[in-house]
């Protein structure tokens, strides 16, 4: 099987590999660059769970060639921080708890850096329909929507995740 | 606990707080390390050619084309694993099902064959180049079909007297007492319900690297598991059987971070024998990753439950009695992760948060040729089942009697001076305050507005429903008198070690797949031991090293585990007691434990710090006592724990299309002592998304040939956020009193209550019109055929 | 999950790209987006030889005004047509359904060409293309062609292109005077193909009553279609609840929808009735400004 050559830059790494022209896009960061932070969740592109950046805009990598990505510029999760220096998603999906298993987190933070790009402070509506393409089976969303708040400058400080003051019941009895 | 009783302080971060997570560095910056991260030197990949046929015979499989593709090694098919008498293994509820078939396969998209390659494409190419020759046979998909006379026998591989299609009969409760009461009844319900498959759908599929050492004799097995130990002990026997050189001691199973389970990860699919298979012939790791349609065709199901009910009750609405009759779909074998003498789960907890004295359950399980089943997809063993029952039933009574569901509920609650509360079933409640959980989601909600807004609406033909769910969760199994999974008994375990400089080590049994333990479960010892949090590391999953434990499932983590580490930390308390009193020169008696350390009782200058006392017992232990710090506790709880909680939903129909919208959800929890506050509520919000998902959009229907309707993530309606409520969550704390800590466990809560609340919700609204029930998912073509035939109009 | 081979090329400009069309006609497929091709491919329900990526070829991205048209090239990303200020105000329909197609990601590189090419019975473009009688146009070595929108698709994943070709551009008549148009689509859930999906345009006359109508319907036939019984129904009556009722009613009795996991066909055929009304009354609404812009 004949191969092509792709030279591209990932998180602002000049790279280059020879691949059957039938090889995913997330298969080339994963297996072949060891960029393993994308993920696979689906095989009908329905999860972005594979959300990366091609030239700026955010893309279901699994849904396009590697070969379709000679010459671009790809951005993943690995190159969002700034060596110790975490992005302000990264650092508001860790305070606002926007993540259980991590698994769709990833792809999910990669989605609302494109989305904040293109609008800087989206309403909730706006930042659910902007992330509609990315599921999530452990944290109902809600705190996902914080985080990008958070990271958008649009929660008022000292606002953390949810917390109920939770009361003690006199009622039930201890033994 | 409130912010008043918090014990310790933020920079311990005990019970109670709300401690940022430990685990999410790497997760954030993508270097979590899941299973198909890893990468072994030789690796080969293994991927299943799959029957398309639901019920068929297999003339033979052709591999020479798959065997000519580049990079393929071998193709493994039945009639290769049959000599070495692993073509069927034993499941974890003690029927067999097949690794890979010999002659017949069961369920459309069974394993037929196993393609090893050296490469990811490569396996696949050998997948789509193996050829296999079926002969379809007659499909049995409906259970009731399944039970008739003249019925195919899908097991012909049972005992000679097990020639049918029904698998085994479980009951529960008092049938004559039952029978008596509801004859006696001034008013029956009797309804039957529907609950349909569904799949757990994590986002990361299963898979394993199973890693054959032929020098060593060492198998490890790398795996999505949530219970490795009892994997490993299954696969010890298994390989026993089969006459294989792997014995327990030598085989290790690690899990790595997992992206989710929700109950998923628990059975022992056949891809991972066959991984463990492939290595062990060829003497190489072998790698097996599912894509999504495998997952959703073919792993473990949850629920498919058809469940007859009957309640009685006076014409007030005081219930006195419940029967129920179900049927369990359990596809071609009985895989389901229930403990053994439990087949239907804790189903007969569904007499709910009722106060009544007569209740009979039984449940007959069915062979369909469908895959196997059912897991505890977070619905902690049958308990969704059970409580969507009884929460629809009791909302039918109210509305048949003209009572006001909440109304209705309240006069029928268990009250809280009734606990510990015996159930007609057997049950042991350990304590709830049903009325006060109920009446704060009513206050929170604004209920008496919304019925006013419904009835004003109501005037105008607009559709809006009120849906409430006050559910009582059964978790933590459990008890050894009771509880074994293939006969291990379900204790759980913690083992704690504190370091010469004040650092703590624990290894627990169970399993996180997101639920948080490297924080929560060092909460547990922070609050114990007074060791900040950052101080404590929580390890699990390696078989080698973490305590033997029954695994995380069914909600069973923080009663069964976390009382372990409570435990431990005691005894590590008691001995650094011991510490503190040689090093204070003081009798044990007059030391007393604040804020980390031990002092002398009225000398509060005498103090000796957790961290002093750890150092100390490397350095300075006193003569006769074993140096070290550390103890291990494998905790057999004495009974379950029981979490409650009161949800209210409301639902808004779209006359013109049947759309059903929530338009608010209130969700009261009550899971005793609270760890971590934010873990808490992030696990409710995802159960209860995944409460909303079967209720409006999941389920996996089959057609008349078996053929899976919803294979796939486009037919498979996971819920995205534009879908899902913004959920308001909130708490009312009543502890167990038999928990060490307080805890009951929460992560299935949501799941469990969520979906009754919202089914009630589009039948308040429609009741009006003369409708009784809707079976879940409630689509919009069931809404509007129901609307269309009662001539409603947008 | 892994698709079957291919070879790959990447022409440099429409001229090679036409030229390995006609070479290789039969196993070469053209390659924009990829969002409707490569899942297919992944699924292997596709199996073409060759692949011909059309990303590097030039003059098929314009959004461009003339007095009487607007004309989009065929490899305009769904994206770029919601985020055009010029078709939100101009031609809400397209604005409408850009943004239904899919969800963010697949907005991002999915093309209006790639997927009118692909003509999937229940994708969103077709119908729009249908209601405002736009012209698919088509070049081949041999020139340029335009077919009519409403004789494009002609059945499911069939369209009038032929292998040889490609969608270079569609242009879409620009109505004169007071005129509104929408896109409403019944989903499953966000980002599904349409259980049903409607695209109408109404052109008002000095009168106020409607002159020209087009109803397009995707998802309730082999292939996407103009309503026609639908649009004679509204043309020259008034536009308010009665016409609108009767079109819908129309476009109801000429679907011919499916039972599958979208819906049982009764429901469908309701649905499309009810998703033509409000559609018409968003274009009704609409039109109150000459050439109506979104709400």
């Amino acid at each position: 099987m004949s191969t092509q050559h792709v030279a591209l830059t990932v998180n602002g790494e000049a790279r280059e590999a020879d691949v059957e022209p039938r090889f995913l896009l997330v298969h080339l960061l994963r297996d072949v660059f060891g960029l393993t932070g994308t993920h696979i969740g689906c095989d009908t592109s329905n999860c972005g769970a594979c959300t990366v950046h091609v030239d700026g805009e955010s893309v279901k990598s699994c849904t396009m060639l590697a070969v379709q990505a000679d010459g671009a510029e790809i951005r993943t999760i690995e190159g969002m921080a700034d060596g110790a220096a975490l992005h302000p998603l990264q650092q508001a999906f860790w305070d606002q708890h926007g993540l259980q298993c991590g698994f769709c987190t990833p792809g999910m933070i990669m989605q609302a850096a494109w989305l904040l790009d293109q609008n800087p402070t989206p309403s909730e509506h706006e930042i659910r329909e902007g992330i509609s393409g990315n599921l999530c089976r452990c944290t109902g969303y809600v705190n996902i929507v914080k985080a990008i708040q958070q990271a958008s400058g649009q929660l008022e400080t000292g606002e953390s995740a949810p917390v109920e003051a939770a009361e003690t019941i006199e009622a039930a009895p201890a033994s | 606990m409130t912010t008043e009783q918090l014990q310790t302080t933020p920079e311990v971060g005990g019970m109670g707080h709300s401690v940022k997570r430990k685990e999410d560095p790497r997760f954030i910056r993508g270097k979590g390390e899941y299973i198909d991260d890893l990468v072994l030197p030789g690796m080969l990949w293994l991927d299943i050619v799959r029957s398309p046929y639901a019920h068929a015979k297999i003339k033979g499989i052709d591999s020479s084309e798959a065997l000519k593709v580049p990079g393929v090694a071998a193709v493994v098919t039945g009639k290769d694993l049959e000599g070495y008498k692993l073509h069927w293994m034993p499941t974890l509820a003690g029927d067999m099902q097949m690794v890979l078939p010999t002659d017949t396969v069961m369920y459309q998209s069974q394993e037929v064959a196993a393609v090893i390659a050296t490469s990811r494409y490569a396996a696949a190419d050998g997948v789509a180049a193996v050829l296999v020759d079926y002969e379809p046979l007659p499909v049995v998909v409906d259970p009731f079909k399944a039970l008739e006379e003249g019925a195919p026998v899908l097991r012909p591989d049972r005992a000679a007297d097990k020639q049918t299609n029904h698998i085994w009969h479980w009951e529960s409760g008092d049938k004559a007492k039952a029978d008596a009461a509801l004859a006696s009844a001034e008013v029956t319900i009797a309804e039957d319900i529907y609950i349909p498959r569904i799949h757990v759908a994590s986002i990361e599929t299963c898979g394993c690297v199973a890693d054959w050492d032929p020098v060593r004799e060492q198998l490890t097995l790398h795996m999505t598991s949530q219970a490795p130990h009892a994997i490993r002990t299954v696969l010890a026997l298994v390989a026993a059987g089969a006459g294989l050189p792997i014995s327990e001691q030598n085989i290790r199973v690690k899990t790595h971070d997992i992206g989710g389970g929700f109950g998923g990860k628990v059975p022992v699919y056949p891809g991972y024998v066959l991984a463990v298979a492939a290595s062990f012939l060829i003497g190489k790791p072998v790698k097996w990753i599912e894509d999504r349609s495998e997952n959703l065709q073919a792993d473990s199901f949850a629920r498919d439950y058809h469940i007859h009910a009957e309640l009685g009750a006076t014409n007030e609405g005081k219930i006195t009695g419940l029967k129920v009759k179900t049927i369990a779909d359990h596809g071609y074998t009985d895989a389901a992760a229930d403990p053994s003498k439990f087949p239907a789960g804790l189903f007969n907890v569904i007499t709910g948060s009722y106060d009544f004295p007569n209740a009979f359950v039984e449940v007959d399980g069915v062979y369909t040729n469908k895959p196997p089943g059912g897991v505890a997809y977070r619905c902690s063993f049958r308990v969704t089942e059970a409580v969507h029952a009884i929460e629809r039933m009791v909302d039918i009574l109210a509305h048949e009697i003209g009572k006001d569901p909440a109304q209705l509920r309240m006069e029928n609650f268990i009250q809280p001076e009734q606990f510990p509360y015996k159930t007609p079933t057997g049950w042991e409640y350990d304590s709830g305050n049903y009325p006060a959980a109920l009446q704060k989601a009513m206050e929170i909600i604004g209920y008496d507005d919304l019925r006013r807004e419904q009835a004003e609406k109501r005037e105008r033909g607009e559709l809006m429903g009120i849906g409430i769910s006050s559910f009582t969760e059964i978790v933590g199994a459990g008890p050894s008198h009771t509880f074994d999974i293939l006969g291990l008994k379900m204790f759980d375990s913690c083992e704690i070690r504190v370091h010469p400089t004040g650092k703590v080590l624990a290894r627990i049994g169970v399993q996180t797949q997101g639920q948080g333990h490297e924080t929560t479960f060092a909460q547990i010892i922070a609050e114990e031991l007074g060791f900040p949090v950052q101080d404590i590391k929580i390890e699990y999953g390696d078989t080698d090293t973490a305590p033997y434990g029954l695994g995380t499932y069914a909600s069973r983590s923080t009663p069964v585990a976390g009382a372990a580490t409570a435990m431990a930390s005691r005894k590590i308390k008691d001995k650094a007691r011991k510490l503190a009193a040689h090093l204070l020169e003081a009798s044990e008696d007059d030391l007393e434990w604040t804020n980390g350390k031990f002092s002398v009782k009225g000398s509060p200058d005498r103090s000796k710090t957790i961290q002093e006392i750890a150092f100390a017992a490397y350095t300075n232990h006193p003569q006769g006592m074993e140096a070290g710090l550390e103890a291990v506790d494998y905790y057999d709880p004495p009974n379950l724990t029981f979490p409650f909680g009161s949800y209210i939903c409301v639902v808004d129909i779209d006359k013109g299309t049947g759309q059903v919208s929530v338009r608010r959800f209130v969700a009261v929890d009550d899971c005793g002592n609270i760890i971590n506050p934010m873990i808490v509520d992030g696990q409710i919000h995802g159960g209860l998304t995944m409460g909303l998902a079967p209720a409006l959009y999941e389920s996996i229907t089959y057609d008349e040939n078996g053929t899976n309707l919803a294979g796939t993530f486009m037919d498979y309606l996971l819920p995205t956020a534009l879908e899902t409520p913004a959920w308001e969550v909130a708490k009312t704390v009543t502890p167990s009193p038999h928990h060490p800590i307080g805890a009951k466990g929460v992560g299935e809560s949501a799941t469990v209550g969520a979906p009754p609340a919202i089914a009630n919700a589009v039948v308040d609204a429609l009741w009006h019109l003369g409708v009784r029930n809707i079976d879940i998912p409630i689509t919009p073509q069931k809404v509007w055929r129901i609307l269309r035939e009662k001539g409603v109009t947008a | 999950m892994i698709p079957a081979p291919f070879d790959y090329v990447r022409p440099a400009d429409l001229d090679e790209a036409l030229r390995i069309l006609t070479e290789r006609e039969g196993e070469a497929k053209l390659l924009a987006g990829g969002y409707s091709l490569i899942p297919l491919l992944k699924l292997r329900l596709a199996q073409p030889g060759l692949l011909v990526d059309l990303r590097d070829v030039a003059g098929l991205d314009g959004i461009l005004w003339t007095d009487d048209s607007l004309r989009i090239g065929g490899r305009v990303t769904h994206r770029r047509i919601r985020d055009d200020e010029g078709i939100a105000a101009r031609m809400a329909v397209f604005h409408d359904a850009a943004g239904l197609i899919g969800d963010p990601q697949v907005r991002n590189r999915g093309t209006i060409g790639g997927s009118c090419a692909h003509a999937d019975p229940s994708s969103d473009w077709p119908a729009v293309l249908c209601a405002t009688r736009a012209t698919i146009v088509c070049r081949s070595a041999a020139g340029s062609r335009s077919v009519a929108a409403r004789q494009f698709f002609l059945g499911t994943f069939q369209t009038a292109i032929e292998p040889t070709e490609v969608l270079v551009e569609i242009a879409v008549p620009l109505p004169k005077g007071r005129a509104g148009s929408a896109y409403r689509k019944l989903e499953r859930r966000a980002g599904d193909f349409a259980t049903v999906g409607v695209a109408v345009q109404l052109r008002l006359g000095d009168d106020g009553r409607i002159a020209e109508a087009g109803v397009g319907l995707t998802a309730v036939g082999e292939a996407p279609f103009a309503a026609t019984d639908a649009e004679a129904a509204l043309t020259g009556a008034e536009p308010g609840e009665a016409a609108f009722q009767a079109a819908g009613e129309a476009a109801a009795a000429q679907s011919d929808p499916a039972d599958d996991s979208h819906g049982p066909a009764d429901y469908k055929r309701a649905m499309v009735a009810e998703m033509t009304v409000r559609a018409l009354r968003a274009a009704a609404e609409r039109s109150t400004t000459p050439q109506g812009g979104p709400q």
